[in-house]
């Protein structure tokens, strides 16, 4: 297949090796930001190839792992409730809340749970059940928002009332920000999200170079692409300079897309918002616009969010912040598998938890 | 059929609608001297070697799909999980749960596929029930097949017989049939032509056993739910040994592989109903391949793998770009992914 099958041939990437391991001269330490970065970089069985003196950290990039046991409470409790139907991507669907439950579990008891590909399928399920109110779970980063702006806008055009999305939609660099403020958290680089990037653009990260000095690469996400943005990062590390570079230019520019971030800005307004983990950052997350607030479940069905303690034992937090391995954890691999599945780390297919269980030693 | 008639209650009742159903559908596509002397057994007669005895359930939604329905299933399903030791398929049962109000009209499109099926296997159904739930009560048709049939004396096909040193021989393309089902059930729509690997393999099975030196052929699974990897998994934890298998032998459709790249999917971990995984001893690997691509279903067998000494239960993977990693087996169902 065309831009795979080339950038996991061997033959781009053992150059590419050879030429990082002449650029790491001196130990440093990159946060891959993105969970699909983290799958690719299991997958692709690059952790076995890597010179020493570079590691990798996991960041805080999975949308479902950063999303908080309260929202998945909330979203369980609308899951139950008589006439709706909550419509998601599949990576939710195991996500454990604090009560010991799941929408696997809310499902098995009869709640109407339906896995959708597209947000624009909800509009289908509307369609098909007039009588239910379709919740369409927001979950996700500026790579999936413009999509679910795009069908607020659309059921907002087409007058369909029976719809309506729980947002715990999130943006890229605040929690970065807050990562960084903390003192104990020692990193060197950032591996920049590439499909994020190509909504908001390169350019989003210069304030981190100015204010942290960090190096900053954008990256795609084939073995070679993130092989090349890891060259990059050591180059600049080892010379001490840090830029921000893209080395996902077939998909990324310095600008972002302005028609998907005008597409948001219509919809969605900047809102506070509790990362699991990292707790509450401001301005992180977004909200429905009043103009549209019939198609924002929380007002429609008044869901308020109640505080919910995480699993006991359970070291996501420390995890989603890099700072310790899921092997430090000691429910990993015991009473936690992506099979049962306690910490949102584990659930997520993209989550740094089910990687190291699925694809580590 | 008439397109508007439907199953009711009676059709279960076993009394005169059920006569019915019997007589205008099963009989009159599925018919042969056991069945048709509708007694409350089938009696066989014995034959030589050892018995094997299989069954499986079948629920799968959508009912219909490219390539096959649930009569497909139900038929190579069974028919398959006998060949895996070796045997030699002899018949079926057939049990059918179903859904009052189901059309009549797909119930026939099934029994049709299922007696084209056992037709072409020569694997007739010799005995067969069936039962009607009020609607809600199950899901439109759930079917249930049970097999008989002989393994030879000399045979012996089993995951305790793989030995280190072992070639890992797959006999076609991986996930055709589980992403059928999950871009189907998903409504999505893809260009080329995604189709289901329904097919029976015991014709593959027989011609081996019969080609290759007795006792070369050590293992053989059908790498249905969970797919490829479970099944290399169960594997290695019966024999204690490790499984390497190299990324780029493994085949896949490129309709495949791009529906999984849409989806978040790993073909490794997709279900597949036509395709077997062979454990042979390396000096008649050849012969294995060679044999199994003169065949219709074993066209496009490949050699992915060796079976080596290492930690026991353990498959490994040697990935495109040269690095290594670990196959664990499918935990849960295969969920799409977020972005």
């Amino acid at each position: 297949m065309k831009y795979l099958d080339e950038f996991r041939d061997q033959k781009l990437a053992e150059p590419l090796l050879e030429e990082l391991q002449r650029a790491v001269t001196k130990p440093f330490r990159v946060m891959e930001v993105c969970g699909t970065h983290t799958m690719s970089i299991f997958r692709s069985g690059m952790r076995s190839l890597l010179p020493e003196g570079l590691d990798l950290v996991s960041g805080p990039g999975c949308p479902v792992c950063v999303t908080s046991a309260s929202h998945i409470d909330a979203i369980i409790e609308m899951a139950q409730m008589e006439n709706t139907r909550i419509a998601l991507f599949g990576d939710l669907f195991r996500v454990p809340g604090s009560k010991n439950s799941s929408l696997a579990n809310a499902s098995s008891q009869g709640a109407h749970i339906d896995i959708v590909y597209s947000a624009m399928d909800s509009l289908d399920l509307a369609r098909k059940y007039p009588k239910d109110l379709i919740i369409f779970l927001g979950v996700g980063f500026e790579t999936t928002t413009p999509g679910i702006a795009a069908t607020i806008m659309a059921a907002h055009n087409q007058q369909i009332d029976n719809f309506a999305v729980f947002s715990t939609h999130k943006v890229m660099p605040p929690p970065l920000i807050a990562l960084l403020d903390d003192p104990d958290l020692q990193i060197d680089g950032l591996l920049c999200p590439g499909h994020v990037s190509a909504i908001i653009g390169a350019g989003a990260y210069q304030p981190l170079v100015d204010k942290y000095n960090l190096s900053c690469v954008v990256g795609g996400f084939e073995p070679a692409d993130i092989l090349q943005a890891l060259v990059l990062l050591a180059r600049q590390i080892a010379k001490g300079e840090p830029k921000v570079e893209n080395a996902y230019t077939r998909v990324v520019s310095w600008e972002g897309n302005a028609r998907a971030t005008k597409m948001v800005d219509e919809i969605f307004e900047p809102a506070d918002m509790e990362w699991r983990g990292l707790g509450m950052i401001p301005a992180s997350g977004l909200a429905i616009r009043d103009k549209y607030a019939h198609f924002d479940v929380t007002k429609r069905l008044d869901i308020k969010l109640e505080p919910a303690e995480e699993p006991k034992g359970c070291r996501c937090g420390e995890i989603l912040k890099g700072k310790e391995q899921p092997t430090a954890c000691p429910l990993f691999g015991k009473r936690c598998t992506p099979a049962n599945p306690i910490g949102p780390c584990m659930v997520s297919s993209e989550g740094t938890c089910a990687a190291f269980y699925k694809y580590g030693d | 059929m008439k397109t508007d008639e439907c199953v009711l209650l009676d059709h279960g009742s076993g009394g005169i609608a059920s006569q019915e159903l019997i007589s205008k559908l099963f009989l009159k596509y599925l018919d042969n001297p056991i069945l048709g002397s509708l007694e409350d057994s089938a009696v066989l007669p014995n034959q030589p070697g050892k018995l094997a005895f299989s069954t499986d359930s079948y629920v799968v939604d959508p009912l219909f799909f490219p390539g096959g329905n649930i009569g497909t299933l139900a038929v190579h399903g069974t028919v398959n999980d006998l060949a895996m030791r070796g045997a030699r398929p002899l018949c079926l049962s057939l049990g059918l749960i179903l859904e009052e109000g189901f059309p009549l009209q797909d119930l026939e499109r099934i029994i049709i596929s299922i007696a084209d099926c056992c037709k072409s296997a020569d694997v007739p159904v010799v005995t067969g029930d069936t039962k009607v739930v009020p609607r809600g009560k199950c899901d439109k048709i759930f079917i249930n097949t049970s097999g008989i049939g002989f393994v030879a004396d000399e045979v012996s096909v089993s995951s305790t017989m793989a030995q280190e040193g072992d070639s890992i021989l797959l006999s076609g393309s991986m996930g055709d049939h589980g992403i059928t089902i999950m871009t189907r059930r998903a409504g999505i729509s893809l260009e080329g032509n995604l189709a289901s690997d329904s097919a029976a393999l015991h014709e593959l099975v027989a011609l081996l056993l019969d080609k290759l030196p007795a006792g070369s052929l050590h293992t053989l699974r059908d790498p249905t739910r969970g797919g490829v990897a479970t099944s290399l998994n169960e594997i290695a934890e019966a024999c204690d040994l490790t499984v390497e298998i190299t990324e780029q032998d493994l085949p896949v459709h490129k309709e495949v592989r791009a529906a999984c790249e849409i989806m978040g999917l790993d073909p490794l971990y997709l279900a597949n109903e036509g395709k077997c995984l062979l454990l042979v001893d390396p000096k008649h690997a050849e012969q294995a391949l060679e044999l199994m691509q003169s065949t219709n279903v074993g066209r496009e067998a490949a050699l992915i793998g060796t079976l080596t000494a290492g930690k026991g239960g353990r498959v490994v993977l040697r990935t495109g770009i040269g690095g290594s990693r670990v196959i664990s087996p499918l935990h849960g169902e295969p969920l799409p992914r977020i972005c």
